[in-house]
This record gives C-alpha cells, sequence and structure tokens, in this order.
C-alpha cells in the first residue's frame, strides 16, 4: 500500500506501484478534474502538484508519491477560488476547457515562484501545456490578470 | 490535517460509486428557498420546465463542445419567455429528437457543421414566446383580467392597471397546460431592438465548473460497480482479428473478460491500467483483405492528378452556373493550377470514450457525443436494440471538431457492456489510438481553371475536386436524396458569393477504404485556400490588383465588401512594413457569415518556415447571440487553421504513421501570434460561427508568401522546403 497526501487529506492506493498516478487519482480517489490527454508527458492535461512541483501524473508511477503532497486541482484552493481560477472566469478562459485543470495547475506553479511574470516568461513556462482550442493567447491574459490582482 | 482515506468510500479499489454524471449546471446568484412547497414544476412545453420555487429548467438541444451553446442556446428561451437569467438552470437534454432535434438536419440531434444556432435559433424563441402566453394565460384566468391586459417582467407577468403581479413560480403552482398551446409565428417574435439578453454577453454556464475540476466530460463518468475497458484496434481500417491468443492477457491480475468484436479485441478489467496492460499482452493476428491496404498517399496523389487533369472524365457534377467550358473555350485567357490537400485528424484533447450499461433488454449510453442521433444509430442498428430501450445521456464533450460526429465509440461501449451485463463499462482510447484510428479529413487533389474575357473580367471558374466521399458512409440518406452531393467534401466550393457568370464544380470521388469524416470546416479549409489563393493568381494574369479583383466580385455582396475592407483596416493594409515581412489577404463566405482575414507574415529563406507575427480578422455573422464568444470561436479557428498549415497523418499501405503529440504536433503556446477580431454586427439571421475562422488562413498566409518570396503554395500542409533560398 502507498501512502501519500492528496489535498491535505491523507491517502493510500491499493493499486500496483508501477499504476500511474493519474489513474489513481482519477478513478481509485474519485478527483476526475485531473485529465488524461495523451499518456506520454506531451500535452500536460494531467497537471497535478507534487510537493509544490507541476508534475505529469500520467507517467508519473504512485509508487513515486510514497510520503509525498499531491495537490490537484480540487485542491488548488478550498471553494475553487484561486486568484487563477478567478481570473479564468473572468477572462472566460475555456471553451471545451478539458486541457484547463492542467493549464491552471501549471499556471499556479509559476505565479508561486515569480509573482509577476512577463508574457515571454508565461509562455516559456506554459508551452508545455496542449490546448486544442487554441485559448493560448486568453490564458496569458487570465495569468497576468491573476498576477495584477493578487 | 483531516484523516479521510478515501478508501472508505469502497474497500475496493477503483470501484467507488460516487453518484451519477448529472450535468445539470446551475448558476446565478443566490437561489431562493423553496416558497410554495413541493408542488410538481409546470412543463409548458418540453423545452422548459417552471419549478413553483421560480428555478427554470432550460434545455440545451446540442452538445457542448466548446462552442458556448449551453449557454447561447437556453438563452434563446430565456429572451423571449422573459426569463430572470440568474434564477436560470441548464440541463443536457434528453435524446428526444421530436422536440429537440435540429431542423437543419432534417430533425436529427446533432451538433455539427455550423449549424446548431442556424438551426435552433427561430425555434427555440418560438418555443420561449408560447411558455410566455401560457404563462400569461393562466394568470389571467387567476387574477379574472383578460390577457391583453397583462405583460411580463422578468420571471413575472403583471397586471399594470392594478400593480399586481405573479411570479413564474407562483403561477406554475396552478398553471394548465392547454391541450391546444398556443402556436406563434416568427414574425411575432422579438425585434432585435428589445432584446435583453441576445447579443449581450452572457457568462457562459459551465465556465466555473471547468476551472474548478468539476466539470463532467464523458471520461469522467462513474458508476457503480464500473469495469473499463480498452480495445486493440485492427492496424489497418477495415480489418479484423484472425486468431486471438489472449493466454497473457488473461493473467493480467484485476482482467474481467477478453471480448471479440469485428474490428478487434476487447479486454474489460476493474482498472483502466489494467486493461491496457491486458491488451499490450494479446497476440492478434489480422485479416488481409482491406482495400485501405493500398492507401499510400504518395503513391495515390500522382493518380489523382491524372484524373483532375482528364476534363473527359466529368466525375459527378455537384453545382453548376451558366456554361463553364463554353465560356473557358472563348476565354481570352486562362489559368490553371492545381492543390493538394493531406489527411489531417482531430485530436480532441478528450481521448474517445463511451460509457454504456446493459440490464436486460435495455441499454444505457453516457456519451460524450456531438450526436445523440449517431449513438442512437449504433444501439439500434449496430446493437440490435429496440429504439424505446436505450436511452443516452450526452456528457460535456473534452472538444468534438467533427470527430464526435462519429459513433465508432459508442458501437465499442455497447458492444463491451453487452458482454458484462449489468455492469457499466467505460471504454477509453489512448491517444494512440485515438490519433491513429480517427476518421480523417479527406486527402484531396483539386484542379481549379479560370477563363477571363479580353478586358480581364473572371468569366468561367471549373473547379474539380478529387477524394473520397465523407457522406456517403457517414450520411447516405442525404448523399442519396441530393444525388450524389458531397456537401462536406464541396464544402467553401459551392455557393460562391463571387459572382462569376459561368462556374462548373465536380466530385472525382476516390474509393480508399479509408474512412475519413468531418473535421472542423471540412472542405472549407481546402477548397477556400485553393480559391482565395487562386483568385490571386488570377487577379495577376488580368493585371488587376487582387483585392479589387475581389471587390468587383462582390459587387452585389456588400456584407462581404465590408469586412475585407475592415479587416485591411485594422491591419493598417496600406502601412509599410519592416523589411521581410508582407500581408496577405483572405476572404470566405461559408455558414452564412462573412469573414475576411489579413496576416503579418515573414519567411526564414534558411530553413523555409514561415512565420505568422499577426491576424486580424473581421467577422459579420449578422445577429451575434454572445459577441464575445463569437470572437473566442473566431480566434479559436484561426488558431486551428495555423495549426493546420503543418498537419498532417501519412499512411503507408493503410498503416498510420502518427500516434501522439509528438509526432503530430499541434500549436503550442508559444506559436500563436497576436490575433485581433471583429465581430460586426448586424441584423441579419445569425450565421455560424465554430468553423469560419479556419478558412482564410492558409490562403492568406499563402497570399503573404507569394509577395515575400514569389512562390506559390499550393499544398496543405505548405510544402516550406520549396521556400528555402
Amino acid at each position: 500500500m502507498i501512502k501519500f497526501v492528496v489535498n491535505d487529506r491523507e491517502a493510500y492506493s491499493e493499486q500496483p506501484g508501477d499504476t500511474p498516478l493519474l489513474w489513481v487519482v482519477r478513478d481509485e480517489l474519485g478527483l476526475t478534474g485531473t485529465k488524461f490527454g495523451c499518456g506520454i508527458a506531451q500535452c500536460g492535461a494531467c497537471t497535478v502538484h507534487v510537493n509544490g512541483v507541476p508534475t505529469r501524473s500520467c507517467v508519473a508511477p504512485v509508487s513515486a508519491v510514497q510520503g509525498k503532497k499531491v495537490t490537484t486541482i480540487e485542491g488548488l484552493s478550498p471553494g475553487a477560488d484561486h486568484a487563477l481560477q478567478k481570473a479564468w472566469i473572468a477572462e472566460q478562459v475555456p471553451q471545451c476547457g478539458y486541457c484547463q485543470s492542467g493549464q491552471i495547475m501549471t499556471a499556479a506553479a509559476l505565479l508561486a515562484k515569480n509573482k509577476q511574470p512577463s508574457r515571454a516568461q508565461i509562455v516559456e513556462h506554459m508551452k508545455g501545456n496542449i490546448c486544442r482550442c487554441g485559448t493560448y493567447n486568453q490564458i496569458v491574459a487570465a495569468i497576468q490578470r491573476a498576477a495584477n490582482e493578487a | 490535517m483531516k484523516h479521510i482515506a478515501f478508501t472508505n468510500l469502497s474497500r475496493r479499489a477503483f470501484l467507488i460509486s460516487s453518484g451519477g454524471a448529472g450535468i445539470a449546471v446551475a448558476f446565478g446568484g443566490m437561489l431562493p428557498k423553496k416558497a410554495f412547497g413541493q408542488a410538481a414544476p409546470l412543463s409548458p412545453n418540453g423545452w422548459v420546465r417552471v419549478g413553483t420555487d421560480d428555478i427554470v429548467t432550460i434545455y440545451a438541444p446540442a452538445a457542448e463542445m466548446g462552442q458556448g451553446v449551453m449557454t447561447s442556446m437556453p438563452l434563446l428561451i430565456a429572451e423571449e419567455m422573459d426569463l430572470d437569467w440568474s434564477r436560470c438552470r441548464v440541463e443536457q437534454a434528453p435524446y428526444n429528437p421530436k422536440v429537440y432535434g435540429n431542423p437543419l438536419f432534417g430533425g436529427l440531434m446533432l451538433a455539427g457543421a455550423s449549424r446548431t444556432t442556424r438551426g435552433y435559433y427561430q425555434i427555440m424563441r418560438l418555443a420561449g414566446m408560447q411558455a410566455r402566453a401560457i404563462m400569461i394565460d393562466n394568470a389571467a384566468r387567476r387574477m379574472g383580467v383578460p390577457a391583453a391586459e397583462l405583460a411580463t417582467e422578468p420571471h413575472h407577468v403583471v397586471h399594470k392597471a392594478s400593480g399586481r403581479r405573479m411570479s413564474y413560480g407562483e403561477i406554475a403552482a396552478f398553471a394548465e397546460v392547454p391541450a391546444q398551446p398556443p402556436n406563434f409565428t416568427p414574425a411575432q417574435l422579438k425585434p432585435a431592438s428589445q432584446f435583453r439578453l441576445i447579443g449581450k454577453d452572457i457568462p457562459r454556464v459551465e465556465v466555473p465548473d471547468k476551472v474548478s475540476g468539476r466539470a463532467q466530460y464523458g471520461i469522467d463518468v462513474r458508476q457503480p460497480g464500473m469495469l473499463y475497458g480498452a480495445i486493440l484496434r485492427a492496424p489497418v481500417n477495415g480489418e479484423a482479428p484472425v486468431d486471438v491468443d489472449d493466454r497473457a492477457a488473461r493473467d493480467v491480475p484485476g482482467v474481467h473478460q477478453i471480448v471479440r468484436l469485428p474490428y478487434g479485441v476487447g479486454v474489460i478489467a476493474e482498472s483502466y491500467p489494467a486493461a491496457l496492460k491486458a491488451k499490450g499482452a494479446l497476440k492478434v493476428t489480422w485479416s488481409e483483405r482491406s482495400k485501405a491496404r493500398s492507401y499510400t498517399p504518395d503513391k495515390l496523389l500522382p493518380e489523382w492528378r491524372k484524373q483532375v487533369n482528364n476534363l473527359a472524365d466529368k466525375g459527378v457534377p455537384y453545382e453548376t452556373h451558366g456554361d463553364a467550358r463554353g465560356a473557358m473555350e472563348k476565354a481570352a485567357k486562362r489559368v490553371v493550377a492545381e492543390y493538394t490537400s493531406l489527411n489531417v485528424t482531430h485530436a480532441c484533447m478528450e481521448p474517445m470514450n463511451c460509457t454504456a450499461r446493459v440490464d436486460g433488454e435495455r441499454i444505457e449510453f453516457w456519451a460524450p457525443t456531438q450526436s445523440p442521433f449517431g449513438v442512437f444509430l449504433a444501439a439500434v442498428k449496430g446493437l440490435g436494440f429496440k429504439p424505446d430501450q436505450v436511452k443516452i445521456n450526452t456528457t460535456l464533450l473534452g472538444g468534438g471538431f467533427g470527430r464526435r460526429a462519429e459513433n465508432d465509440y459508442a458501437l465499442d461501449a455497447g458492444l463491451m457492456a453487452r458482454a458484462a451485463p449489468g455492469r457499466a463499462v467505460k471504454t477509453i482510447w489512448t491517444r494512440e489510438d485515438d490519433i491513429r484510428y480517427t476518421k480523417p479529413r479527406p486527402m484531396t487533389v483539386q484542379r481549379l481553371e479560370a477563363g477571363l474575357d479580353a478586358q480581364g473580367n473572371l468569366v468561367a471558374l471549373h473547379h474539380r475536386i478529387a477524394g473520397e466521399s465523407v457522406y456517403r458512409r457517414f450520411a447516405p440518406p442525404a448523399f442519396q436524396a441530393s444525388g450524389g452531393k458531397d456537401l462536406p467534401l464541396c464544402e467553401g466550393a459551392y455557393e460562391l458569393s463571387y459572382g462569376i457568370p459561368n462556374t462548373a464544380l465536380e466530385q472525382l470521388f476516390q474509393e480508399t477504404g479509408v474512412d475519413v469524416a468531418v473535421w472542423r470546416s471540412v472542405g472549407g479549409g481546402y477548397t477556400k485556400f485553393a480559391l482565395e489563393t487562386f483568385i490571386e493568381e488570377v487577379a495577376a494574369a488580368a493585371g488587376k490588383d487582387p483585392v479589387e479583383l475581389r471587390m468587383q466580385l462582390l459587387a452585389k455582396q456588400p456584407r462581404g465588401q465590408a469586412v475585407i475592407r475592415e479587416a485591411m483596416a485594422m491591419a493598417g493594409w496600406q502601412r509599410k512594413r519592416p523589411a521581410g515581412r508582407a500581408l496577405g489577404l483572405a476572404y470566405s463566405d461559408i455558414w452564412e457569415t462573412f469573414a475576411a482575414m489579413v496576416v503579418e507574415v515573414s519567411v526564414d529563406r534558411k530553413s523555409g518556415k514561415v512565420n505568422v507575427h499577426e491576424v486580424w480578422s473581421a467577422i459579420d455573422t449578422g445577429v451575434a447571440l454572445q459577441p464575445k464568444n463569437v470572437q473566442a470561436q473566431i480566434e479559436s479557428s484561426v488558431v486551428w487553421g495555423l495549426s493546420a498549415l503543418r498537419e498532417k497523418l501519412t499512411y503507408v499501405n493503410g498503416v498510420p504513421q502518427q500516434s501522439n503529440f509528438h509526432d503530430y504536433p499541434v500549436l503550442r503556446m508559444n506559436e500563436v501570434p497576436k490575433i485581433t477580431t471583429k465581430v460586426i454586427v448586424t441584423d441579419n439571421k445569425p450565421g455560424g460561427i465554430g468553423e469560419v475562422g479556419l478558412p482564410p488562413v492558409a490562403p492568406a498566409v499563402a497570399n503573404a508568401v507569394f509577395k515575400l518570396t514569389g512562390k506559390r503554395l499550393r499544398d496543405l500542409p505548405f510544402k516550406t522546403e520549396t521556400l528555402k533560398a
């Protein structure tokens, strides 16, 4: 059994240690905000934080989070009112919305270490996350809004 | 720290029940407490349910895949029924085409082809007007006044003379729906000047759930005792398993059963990772009989080119005006060019998936689908269920782009669920399966020929398109009824708004064995690329400025002229650009929406790489239901169009050669230019908006590239190596 902390709650998994964290989070723990996109760390839809570091849960074996703190989109803020989430609504960023959990989690890691990122820094940090609806410019605007309003 | 072991929910991992897959979306501020007890809600008609607590539920008839219709369609009811939007809820409509079918699809429930707004704009407003009249009539009886003395204010019927007012919830508690509900005509609908909701940028109802992680897509469906499915699909379209060695697969812990399918082998397991492991352990030999085994585009393109140039082969005519060949014979000058486009795939961020459960004679689906109709067909024709034994729940869609207008994933789900009766089975495609076993946009070769008279007027246009038919497979009744016209294949090439006296559009159907399908803007992606670059070649031959030529051809289309003028003004068309930069322009008229686009481009002559620095679009879509959402849709389809400049799904002997985002790269944030969009609101009836940004992208960029390099790009994806110097 692998024990870890998810969104400030203790959790454990009874799946084999090589099971991707993604499926443990989604199916064993029922936190379906984290999405399956590619399975090979190419799109970022599955991004969660492990000890604060943005991590592609589709390629992270659950054994790797033993004793660590995992944060998913559901745990980013208690009332889904993180500055980024508010900015995402204000800018009406999502279209299909499927990639947006991963986008927000990736952006949250940026703002945690850089309170006022430049456009270039945002793009450099976010370019690993695919949005097939092409909401990229809205994502940049929302990150800038969150940075300015935080 | 709170201690909650998630597994308290269930001793068995991966078997957690967390309620249904409800997709109702509540919005607005504080909802009032139930003021009138538990009386049953009133349904003035099938579109709307008025609760005695004043909460009004409106059904959204079309799938929400990012285009905003979960908001913009219910708003139509709210506008005419005079509802207080903060006390409305939206629910995805159940499968009931008699009420929720789209008239533009002959009453089928299907979202696509930019037909949702165009199809529902009138009928949903009429339904709202009818519901409002029923509220008024009931209030009139209760108040004892003539209905003509009553008016409505949001969520209320008011009697101005006496000052009395009743909320819709109060009325719902006693109201009766007449056996013959009042009917209205379009002429009785509100004039646009009185719109309170339409055209006002109401926030989209499902967006809060999409940023909190609560939004329920198909892949998020959870049912009690649910099992997971993965399918090993035939490597080539049309093949079937011959020998299956599943011994190793059965030994994988958690495997429930192996299911032989007509087109693959399925694994049902207690968890998705277990299903994938077992899938990887299957050893299958496949039939080798499919026509698709000869599908190698590199070899086929030269044959198709020959065919489009053999004018004796007239193919199947699509549209004819005047006498194009006759005019061509008499023309003072002719211009001919050929264009190719390779297959491309949708790569929706949510891979194909579907959940189904079979209980005795009944089947229930939870489907992220553009086409509840297609799911229904899969159940009735594919699986043999009776129509009244099929229940379909449409979830949110993590992208559609035409891919989810198909129903292959629903057939998967049904076949897998039938093998495990009583248990829901969620079958998920891997990304590799999603790319390889897509149904791509058709590969095409086009030949365009123009005839100019002695004064340089464009008097004839002959357009020939070679490609696999989409409709012959996807919509046989529509295909046959039209006399063999493939609407998606030829999209963008017919009903041109350019005034050209003699035109002929011909289809040269191919049979490749690869199922091709609709893909955002379908034909518009390659026909407008051809037409809008070709028009500039024609202008050059006529010694005219290409914009002037377009303006002349649009002499009777002021809306078309206006968007071109506006896009040029936005871009500062006359302003000198830095060295190495040039502007290109293109125009599109599909889906009853007029669009013009200007792009600023540079070319790296060492690598041939084309850089798009800025994009300006002007759109006239008539009444814009949600102007900012229209803008977002245009920008989305511009990004999609830029991505398509380099996308290709290639095949060798029918075997797809790409499999995931590393070898099928789509546009990323660092590649997106500045995009500016102007939505010109006119009082024309609303056109489609989900695809219109795409068709002008490729030709606008190619036209700019010509200015910079003198080279005509005539292939999609662009053959940028030809730009090296």
